[in-house]
């Protein structure tokens, strides 16, 4: 290319006052403060965070080793000293997917009413109270909880179902949370537009609302299901046991009444109360449990970003 | 055709008081779910409660040997004060480094780290509390031994230090939120005066934001104070007062899970544990019923 003839203007460089005229005494150390405030926050925000991802990528290095596909398909033996992971697996995920059918209904339902029918009121106030609070019941009193109403009350005994549904319960504000937030963010414009035409309530929310709103619901029943995979006191005494066989490769093992193993309940027991286990083990269970529960928290991210992009209104 | 259509013309008319019951009765399942909780767990503590249990020892006295055959004592002052020094530890760090990474995200970086951090953190949030127990029970502990060349590393220090970590993300978000809630215009007219960031931050955001910035501080105190896995497995289990942050403790909710197991049910040392599980209710009762109120002042302001 030949050599410019009409270079192109540079754009005006925007210099700070304290540049453009001599700095005086006061305006340095305004800058000064300036500066520091910044590098003070910023080595904060550094602190919170690094360490963290640190320890995470530790944990990684040291199950590397265990980590293969027999891992997961073998059963926990010799006294936990030994084998894999499979029946403790299989737990999780029985108890995860029956608490989501549980809960994702009556959370879906709880948000549809108080932001569909509810009006400003006292009483949708004191939902709203009992819906923060039931975020905020420790998860220790929750497993009170279950076995007081499910374990005795109901006489499930320790189960699936009665650790399931104590799960259910404790996850529920995280659906009813963001299937609110989805449901407030379709325009009040489409639904007046459906009761235009004669369409009732409930068919405005089935016709419009909801499938307007379906990728916030998705992403509430994701964060749902790393939450109840990762608890572990609700169902400590509530159904999850130390130790049961059951037979490798068989995704039907568990039945709802019986006792189970379960992922976060047996990284507990692995590093509290079997002496003698290779590092290796306690660091594989960690990492898968780890593993998939933020993997299933990237899926909602990445969900998150995708539909966005993609918002028509 | 015409037949079908007709017939779910008539589901509708059936289908639509139905289907708005069923939507009522799941709008107020958690009101229906808290009340539960209270009254199951109150339930099983009754019995002892109306039976025996003397209220004023059970608050005032740290002597707690559920277990013990001659001399059973139920005080549990020491317990709530190992949950009590474990939360202050931790919001002694968790708070400025919240606060503090609160406003970086906000009002220091850009759009796009800004939406990397927002990720890491919410990413942060989702570790079980489990594995932040397997990770103070294994790194932090040996880290602890070390640094401080004490003999054990599960202390009152280790659970504050995990317990830390584990708030810090929930204080970081909602107080992000806080600070975005103050108006631009308020930034605009502090820079158009020529305030630097940090002047506009220290003047203008903190005490504009500072409703919001307390209801993220007590989100995080009653996430440390129910948080039961974690602090199970990092703060030793000396059930004592304590005195230094190298000291064992016991807090509330651990000693509901490690002891709830061995109680025999129904027995004196079992409600004993449903009670102190109603204690812990009422205590994240309040902190949220404040929480709630903190909150709602700032909207009536806004």
């Amino acid at each position: 290319m030949a050599t410019d003839i009409n270079p192109a203007p540079t754009s005006p460089k925007i210099v700070s006052p304290e540049l453009m005229f001599t700095a005086t005494k006061h305006s340095r150390k305004r800058q000064l403060t300036e500066n520091v405030a910044r590098g003070v926050f910023f080595a904060m925000t550094l602190l919170m965070i690094l360490p963290l991802i640190l320890i995470v990528v530790y944990l990684f290095v040291k199950a590397a080793p265990i980590l293969s596909l027999e891992f997961f398909f073998s059963n926990p033996a010799k006294g936990m000293r030994a084998g894999g992971i499979w029946a403790p697996l299989l737990g999780t995920i029985y108890i995860v997917i029956i608490s989501l059918l549980v809960s994702a209904p009556i959370g879906v339902l709880a948000a549809v009413y108080l932001n569909e029918y509810a009006r400003e009121s006292w009483f949708t106030r004191i939902i709203n109270l009992a819906v923060v609070n039931l975020a905020g019941v420790p998860s220790i009193v929750h497993a009170l909880f279950g076995v007081g109403a499910f374990v005795y009350f109901a006489r499930m005994g320790r189960s699936v179902l009665a650790a399931s549904l104590t799960l259910a319960i404790m996850t529920l504000p995280v659906i009813i949370a963001s299937t609110k937030e989805a449901l407030g963010a379709v325009p009040m414009a489409f639904r007046e537009a459906c009761w235009n035409t004669g369409a009732t309530r409930w068919q405005t929310i089935r016709g419009i609302v909801l499938p307007n709103s379906i990728s916030g619901i998705l992403t509430g029943v994701i964060l749902q299901v790393s939450r109840a995979a990762g608890e572990t006191a609700p169902i400590m005494f509530t159904g999850a046991v130390f130790f049961k066989a059951i037979s490798e490769g068989d995704v039907f093992a568990y039945g709802l009444l019986d006792r189970f193993m379960a992922l976060s309940m047996h990284l507990y027991q692995l590093s509290t109360q079997v002496p003698g286990v290779p590092e290796a083990l306690e660091y594989g269970t960690a990492v898968v449990l780890l593993g998939a529960v933020l993997m299933v928290n990237a899926l909602a991210i990445v969900l998150r970003v995708y539909l966005r992009s993609r918002q028509r209104w | 055709m015409r037949t079908i259509v007709n017939i779910f013309h008539q589901l509708g008319r059936w289908g639509e008081p139905v289907i708005e019951g069923i939507i009522r009765l799941c709008g107020i399942s958690a009101i229906i779910f808290v009340f539960g909780i209270f009254f199951f767990v109150f339930r099983e503590g009754m019995g002892f409660f109306f039976g025996g249990l003397d209220i004023v020892e059970f608050l005032t006295s740290p002597e707690w040997y559920p277990t013990s055959v001659s001399n059973k004592r139920y005080g549990v002052l020491a317990l709530i004060a190992g949950t009590f020094s474990v939360t202050v530890l931790a919001m002694f760090l968790a708070v400025p480094f919240g606060l503090g990474a609160a406003i970086f995200v906000s009002e220091f970086c850009g759009p796009k780290l800004k939406e990397t951090l927002k990720i890491v953190i919410e990413l942060l949030a989702a570790i079980p509390s489990v594995v932040w127990g397997f990770i103070g029970l294994t790194v932090m502990n040996a880290l602890i031994i070390d640094l401080f060349n004490v003999p054990i590393g599960l202390t009152m220090l280790n659970g504050g230090i995990i317990l830390a970590l584990m708030s810090v993300p929930i204080i970081v978000s909602i107080g992000e939120d806080a600070l975005k809630a103050v108006p631009d215009s308020y930034r605009e007219a502090a820079e158009a005066l020529g305030a630097t960031r940090w002047q506009v931050v220290y003047r203008v955001l903190l005490p504009t934001a500072k409703n919001g910035l307390l209801a993220a501080v007590l989100l995080g105190v009653g996430r440390a104070v129910g948080e039961t896995m974690a602090v199970l497995m990092t703060t030793g289990h000396a059930v004592k007062m304590p005195t230094s942050p190298f000291d064992s403790v016991r807090t509330l909710t651990a000693t509901i899970a490690a002891e709830l197991g061995e109680a025999a049910v129904g027995s004196d040392h079992y409600r004993v544990l449903f009670i102190i599980g109603v204690l812990l209710f009422s205590i994240t009762f309040i902190v949220n019923f404040v929480t709630d109120l903190v909150i709602k002042g700032i909207r009536e302001k806004a």
